[in-house]
């Protein structure tokens, strides 16, 4: 931004010139969560993590985070029965509504929507945490107390970031399906008992919930790295932390997305 | 913008106790009870100045910019996944039950144009948009440019909502549609690749009827104005330095999500109850 400022008589970069910038500052991006992954998975395997600021984050992430997961669940669930209901209503195929929307519930919609609303939460706050950790210089401040950063700092945040998901992704499993089954009882008219009959029929399995399962892991350990690193790699004070807030945000929402479509692809 | 002064602790109080259950059940529906209100507020008072209010197009001209262009390559990926992803699962899903996937085009843009293409672009919306309104006027509480305003007999709301009221509402709309096609075509590509199925049995508009599109473009328009109303009032009740910043932007990506999900079931009701099947 600087550099273009000094030099007023450069032309504004042309597409080429853009499309390269935005590669080198994703590979960046990529390659240093990469880094910073290897970092912690070496702290977390030789137990060097603080375990105290554990608990803490996973109370202040996972705990305070419960209110949002069971509105958000109940709603979605609910949602995907009214999704489902002119299809059901067109072929009268009431015993089928508990296994379409089961389906898109465990498999995706649970998931994905659990991520995105803890994204906007958790991931959020982690990075202005460090973000603003960094800019008042706290982070050198451990350093020179021989306090290594990321295994007091990052190592326990990524470690409550994916259980907090993992057990929210649970947790949102039931109550959408809750919600789901007392939407299709309101809504259409299909008894409770049969929408639960439809899912336990034989047409889902275990695999759909650990499908499911795994998805949350994965989008937990995305979100975990991508706050953590724009947190960490915030520049610029006050005003970069608002940016990196606003870039992690986004950044993990559509690595969310993409890591969806390969686990989808390669899981059965 | 200054520090509320410490309540002095006097040593012939009772020391204070946890809040009972019920206690804080109650501050709870309080709360929620108060941001309403104050939500509604800001809602009528944007629209009041819609009308009323100084015509800026360069102001919304900008707001457009930066909430509609800016935000195109991302809703572009996204959507682009969500096309293969929804395609891929809801075709292995189907082979389990039925042989024949040639409603499976017609199924899927069906539900790509009622909902998938105005709640899950906007969800994304959401939390790019938002988080960007919130940190904006925020950053403008922070910095008190906001009392500034307000001293030169400048309502806030006039100046920095309703620009990007109008905005929004434009550029999601006009984002939901582009998004809409993008999965419609990554969804075509992926029938095409994985299940052999020709784009021309995919790309089946049989069953979008007028209620599905009635249905789509409402959630196109409410969500396109609640994102910026909610963020808006998340950014204006930002307190307590750039930390406070980060908390508002969080609780705009938060509130604003939840917002679209309400609205989502609200309309989809209304919906179903006005145009059944």
């Amino acid at each position: 931004m600087s550099a273009a400022a000094q030099e007023p008589e450069t032309a504004s970069p042309g597409v080429a010139h853009t499309a390269g910038d935005a590669f080198l500052s994703l590979s960046e991006t990529v390659g240093g969560m990469g880094v910073l992954g290897g970092r912690v998975l070496a702290r977390i395997v030789t137990f060097r993590f603080d375990f105290a600021e554990l608990v803490r984050n996973l109370h202040r992430m996972g705990v305070r985070s419960v209110p949002i997961v069971i509105v958000t669940a109940l709603f979605t669930g609910a949602i995907m029965v009214l999704q489902a209901a002119p299809l059901v209503q067109r072929f009268g195929a009431h015993g089928l509504l508990g296994w379409g929307a089961g389906f898109g519930t465990l498999r995706e919609v649970a998931p994905l929507l659990t991520a995105l609303m803890i994204n906007g939460r958790v991931g959020a706050n982690n990075t202005a945490e460090l973000g603003t950790m960094v800019v008042t210089e706290q982070i050198d401040a451990l350093r020179v107390l021989a306090i290594d950063p990321v295994s007091f700092l990052v190592a326990p945040r990524t470690i409550a970031i994916v259980m907090t998901l993992f057990l929210s992704t649970v947790f949102a499993d039931v109550l959408a399906l809750l919600g789901a089954a007392y939407a299709g009882w309101g809504l259409l008219g299909v008894a409770p008992a049969v929408f639960f009959n439809g899912l336990t029929s034989g047409l889902l399995g275990i695999g759909d919930i650990v499908n499911g399962l795994v998805k949350s892991v994965v989008f937990g350990i995305v979100m975990a790295l991508a706050s953590c690193q724009y947190g960490l790699g915030v520049k610029g004070g006050a005003p970069g932390v608002g940016r990196a807030v606003n870039a992690t945000v986004v950044a993990s929402a559509a690595g969310i997305f993409v890591l969806d479509y390969f686990v989808s692809f390669t899981l059965p | 913008m200054s520090a509320s002064p410490q309540e002095p602790v006097s040593e012939a109080l009772p020391p204070r106790r946890e809040p009972t259950v019920l206690e804080s059940i109650g501050a709870t529906g309080l709360e929620l009870f108060r941001t309403a209100r104050e939500l509604y507020s800001v809602f009528v008072r944007t629209l009041y100045y819609t009308w009323f209010g100084r015509r800026e197009p360069g102001a919304i001209l900008a707001q457009m910019y930066e909430i509609g262009n800016k935000s195109l390559f991302f809703l572009t990926v996204v959507m682009g996944f969500i096309g293969m992803i929804l395609v891929y699962q809801a075709g292995i899903q189907t082979q389990r039950v039925l042989p024949d996937l040639t409603m499976l085009g017609a199924t899927f843009i069906e539900l790509l144009v009622r909902d998938l293409a105005a709640s899950i672009g906007s969800l994304m919306l959401a939390t790019r948009v938002g988080a960007g309104i919130a940190a904006e006027i925020g950053s403008m509480v922070v910095t008190e440019q906001v009392d500034a305003l307000k001293m030169s007999a400048a309502d806030p709301i006039d100046y920095l909502v309703k620009p990007r009221f109008v905005a929004s509402i434009i550029m999601t709309t006009a984002l939901i549609i582009w998004s809409a096609g993008v999965a419609c075509l990554s969804g075509l590509l992926t029938g095409w690749a994985m299940f052999d199925l020709s784009p021309r049995t995919f790309f089946n508009l049989s069953m979008v009827n007028v209620g599905d599109l009635t249905v789509g473009l409402t959630k196109c328009i409410a969500y396109g104005a609640a994102i910026p109303i909610v963020s808006a009032h998340s950014g204006l009740s930002t307190f307590g330095g750039s930390e406070g910043v980060g908390s508002a932007t969080t609780r705009a990506v938060v509130n604003s999500s939840l917002a679209v999900i309400m609205l989502n079931l609200v309309i989809s009701t209304i919906g179903l109850l006005v145009f059944p099947g």
